[in-house]
């Protein structure tokens, strides 16, 4: 009993050690204080020396927290007890979380950067007049492939996938809008078509591909491609960009027929506090410089047109991540769809799933 | 015992009763309150029909309890041979810890390290290339999915036999000797039986989170194998299905109930709870 | 021969439970990026690691609400054992074992999805707070699975000659039954630090306003791949408490010779 008492009070004591230890590394970090500005963002997904710019210039500390998926995101928004002053949701997100009354709208008067922005990538079916969303970044779905196993011209189009000749060689990402997608498009379809039918049809589909699936899987894809897991995979254009840096065979193809068009956005949630932090904060990435710092160090495309300006020649022309606007053309955004009628993608997808 | 009863213990039970009231009774009723919403939040039994009615739900559970079988009698196959011989070291309790210990490294990283050990260019497949038998596919396959998830499993079967057998009266053992019984007779004759409290409650402790395993499928297996724990995270975290979610944890809950029922112990006296 | 087997046994198993901690470790120290390919040796990874005072932050919450929510759920869910225990009926002692186990049962991302519900509902804050409350409530259950097989070992006959020897209940709980079930206590405080250390899931929900956790961390960085630091961290943190268990038990060794000593002399 003694003996059990004495480790108590140890630990107790170990505990406040701790606890004091924490606090004063948080305080050296700067996280703590009244000029902040906190930021829900995806892991890795600013280059943390524009946050220290920002505060250099603005004296306001970015506190960053992370989610892994949008709708983690969107469940912490939505039950409160936060405050976020920024989140970064996809475009389908921003639609349903305008629809939850959980967006403050935009106060364009504040904004100085919004002629900087492609007028291509405004004013999207998800948020008519951005009244609610400023793009962050925007990009693709598409095919990857190693050069070391797969010619270019064996993979221009998404039906060469259902070649015999890739038997479990393909990695899918596990996405049922998607992979879905990839179907709908495949049979000549809409990617946001509501018909049963058309989405049984492209369920069918996908169950021929089954022979041709390694694995269904989610962010690790990247790591599996640089490392020759797998000579083909389907996945966004930022995590391919993530993948050539890795490894120089790898190349990404966006299929002319036709493929997605996502973008990641910049929005208030309601809960926000720091109005001033905010607007200083969106402006500050608004500036070409900035925007294409960022750029440059996450790899995706950016919707800032004088931001891409100050690219690289080499990114800039890059036709994988800025493709023409032949194939622009042809992609489709995603529109916010009803939960029932998510709910028919999610069923023939999870079906699919099941019999691969 | 009696006088124990009586007088002011219950105070002592306060906490506990709290604990169980807040954070037991209140979600798990917040559950069943769900399973019966639908998308548009209206009351349904929709949900619980689709379960029970669609082929892709029944296979999908009968994936799970087969998968957690297997790996519950791999993991019992591994630990308790671990647990005797690790019994029988004069430092035990030493060893012991130092069984839990791999526990504390985070399952996401040890996974990671799984998928570098077992890929293409990994050092399983380079020992394979050693031995002449040629780089295999090891990912994405159900026997890897079943190894890491052992692997996993393993320290939480160790322990409870490992006290199961700390328990054991060595005058038993003794008896049975003096009596002339082999050692295998001894094992097979008192050992194990007394230990089998133990190894009930490390089955308890294996089979009920193995039927809700779900990282490991996607990192590991590959999708190839999808689980009930799968199928959970998936209506709570992607589809926000929660009424569906909430669904197949009542299922869940009311697999748990069974698998206890099963393994309880029949004699109210003596053996571990679970 | 029979020794021989024995001891490769063991040696095999210790191989296949080290080997992914080696394989993290190793590569800590590797000069590339990634975990693929060795690329030599290098010191950078720490150096990063250190350097790096909110990745030292969240790790000393982390090792903060594990170790208090392990200490107080210990204490909690030991008094629990002890209330589940005196039941007398049996129909009141399975459904008492069955509710205490659904927390082990449910996934995590359910109990982490219906504590934020929870903890919205009752407005408590977000954050260092809600985290220890819920690693306190699903720690309970297995403390109470690892007390509850010592107490009912204790034989009722040891208790009435305590009791006959004129113990109070004070008495008879701290110098007969807390010795003997110690053990139990013992084993429910390490898996629930293990509990607390491995979670992820209902952390993720129940967690806000900047306060994170090592699991957490690690879970939002893993999109862009596992970074090496972590694989750093993972080092120190093997080494910290490897050097933890050892220094234990070597306490309880040196102790345990001391008494056996004394009760030498006395005798």
């Amino acid at each position: 009993m003694k003996r059990l008492l004495s480790l108590a009070i140890a630990l107790i004591a170990i505990c406040g050690l701790l606890a004091y230890s924490s606090q004063s590394l948080e305080r050296s970090s700067g996280s703590t204080g009244s000029k902040v500005l906190n930021l829900y963002n995806w892991g890795d997904y600013i280059d943390p020396s524009l946050l220290t710019k920002f505060q250099k210039e603005t004296g306001y500390h970015v506190n960053v927290e992370t989610f892994d998926s949008n709708e983690a995101m969107y469940t912490k928004i939505q039950q409160g007890g936060t405050h976020y002053d920024l989140a970064v949701p996809s475009e389908y997100m921003v639609a349903k979380m305008k629809r939850a009354h959980l967006l403050r709208p935009l106060d364009k008067s504040k904004l100085t950067g919004w002629a900087n922005y492609d007028q291509r990538f405004l004013n999207q079916s998800f948020d008519r007049d951005n009244r609610y969303s400023i793009p962050y970044f925007w990009g693709t779905l598409g095919i990857v492939y190693n050069d070391k196993y797969v010619k270019a011209s064996e993979v221009q189009h998404w039906q060469d996938l259902w070649s015999p000749r890739w038997k479990k060689q393909i990695m899918l990402i596990d996405s049922a809008r998607d992979i879905m997608g990839m179907a709908l498009i495949t049979l000549g379809k809409s990617m946001n078509t509501t018909n049963p039918q058309t989405l049984l049809a492209a369920q069918k589909k996908l169950d021929q591909l089954s022979p041709n699936v390694k694995a269904i899987v989610a962010d690790e894809i990247k790591m599996y491609m640089i490392q020759d897991e797998a000579p083909l995979a389907v996945d966004w254009s930022g995590e391919a960009a993530e993948m050539l840096a890795g490894n120089s065979h790898l190349h990404y193809v966006v299929p002319r027929e036709g493929s997605n068009l996502w973008f990641d956005n910049l929005v208030i949630p309601k809960t926000a506090q720091h109005t001033k932090a905010i607007y200083a904060f969106l402006n500050f990435m608004s500036q070409p410089d900035n925007a294409a710092q960022n750029a440059t160090y996450i790899g995706y495309a950016t919707p800032n047109q004088r931001a891409k300006e100050r690219l690289p020649q080499a990114i800039r022309n890059d036709r994988q991540f800025y493709p023409d606007e032949q194939t622009l053309r042809h992609l489709q955004v995603y529109r916010d769809l009803s939960p029932t009628k998510v709910e028919l993608y999610n069923d023939r997808y999870l079906e699919f799933k099941m019999h691969h | 015992m009696i006088a124990l009863t009586k007088r002011k213990t219950w105070l002592y039970f306060i906490p506990y009763g709290l604990w169980l009231a807040l954070f037991v009774i209140a979600p798990v009723a917040l559950i069943i309150y769900q399973s019966f919403f639908d998308l548009g939040h209206h009351f349904t039994l929709a949900n619980y029909s689709t379960y029970f009615a669609s082929a892709t739900y029944l296979k999908m559970t009968v994936n799970s309890v087969w998968y957690a079988l297997l790996i519950t009698l791999f993991t019992g196959l591994i630990s308790y041979p671990t647990a005797y011989f690790l019994h029988q070291l004069k430092h035990r309790q030493f060893w012991l810890l130092l069984v839990i210990l791999p526990t504390w490294i985070n399952i996401l990283l040890k996974a990671y390290a799984f998928i570098g050990i077992f890929s293409q260019a990994g050092l399983a497949n380079q020992f394979l290339t050693f031995i002449g038998i040629g780089p295999q596919q090891i990912l994405f396959t159900n026997a890897s999915f079943i190894f890491v998830a052992t692997y996993i499993q393993i320290p939480f079967m160790i322990l409870p036999i490992f006290n199961a057998l700390d328990d054991l009266n060595p005058a038993f053992i003794n008896a049975s000797r003096d009596l002339g019984a082999s050692n295998w007779q001894t094992f097979r004759r008192v050992i194990f039986p007394l230990t089998l409290p133990g190894v009930k409650a490390g089955v308890q402790a294996v089979f009920i989170p193995s039927l809700s395993l779900f990282m490991l499928t996607r990192l590991i297996g590959g999708n190839k194998v999808i689980t009930l724990g799968t199928a959970i995270e998936e209506h709570f975290l992607t589809t926000m299905n929660w009424g569906m979610g909430s669904t197949i944890g009542v299922v869940l809950i009311i697999a748990m109930i069974i698998v206890m029922t099963l393994t309880g112990d029949q004699k109210p006296k003596g053996g571990a709870p679970r | 021969m029979k020794q021989k087997f024995t001891q490769l046994y063991l040696i095999v198993v210790f191989i296949i439970l080290y080997a992914p901690i080696v394989f993290l470790i190793a590569y800590s120290f590797s000069q590339g990026d990634t975990m693929t390919n060795y690329h030599g040796f290098t010191w950078r990874h720490y150096q990063t690691l250190f350097s790096d005072s909110r990745m030292l932050a969240i790790v000393a919450n982390t090792l903060l609400v594990a170790l208090l929510s392990s200490l107080i759920a210990t204490l909690i869910g030991t008094l629990g054992a002890l209330g589940i225990n005196r039941t007398t009926k049996r129909v009141t002692r399975e459904s008492l074992l069955t509710l205490n186990n659904v927390l082990m049962v449910s996934p995590d991302v359910i109990i982490g999805a219906s504590f934020l519900i929870f903890f919205t509902m009752l407005k408590i804050p977000l954050g260092f707070g809600s985290v220890l409350l819920s690693h306190i409530a699903f720690e309970i259950p297995i403390v109470v699975l690892m007390v509850l097989p010592r107490l009912r070992e204790m034989s009722a006959s040891m208790l009435d000659a305590a009791q006959d020897l004129g113990a109070t209940t004070r008495q008879l709980l701290s110098q007969v039954i807390i010795p003997f079930i110690s053990p139990g206590i013992f084993a429910g405080f390490f898996m629930a630090l293990t509990y607390s250390l491995d979670d992820f899931a209902v952390t993720f929900f129940v967690t806000g306003n900047g306060f994170s956790t090592l699991s957490v961390e690690i879970y939002s960085r893993a999109r862009q791949g596992i970074n090496l630091e972590i694989n750093a961290l993972s080092g120190v943190m093997f080494l910290f408490s490897l050097l933890l268990v050892g220094g234990y038990y070597w306490i309880q060794q040196v102790s345990q010779k001391r008494k056996q000593r004394k009760r030498g002399a006395i005798s």
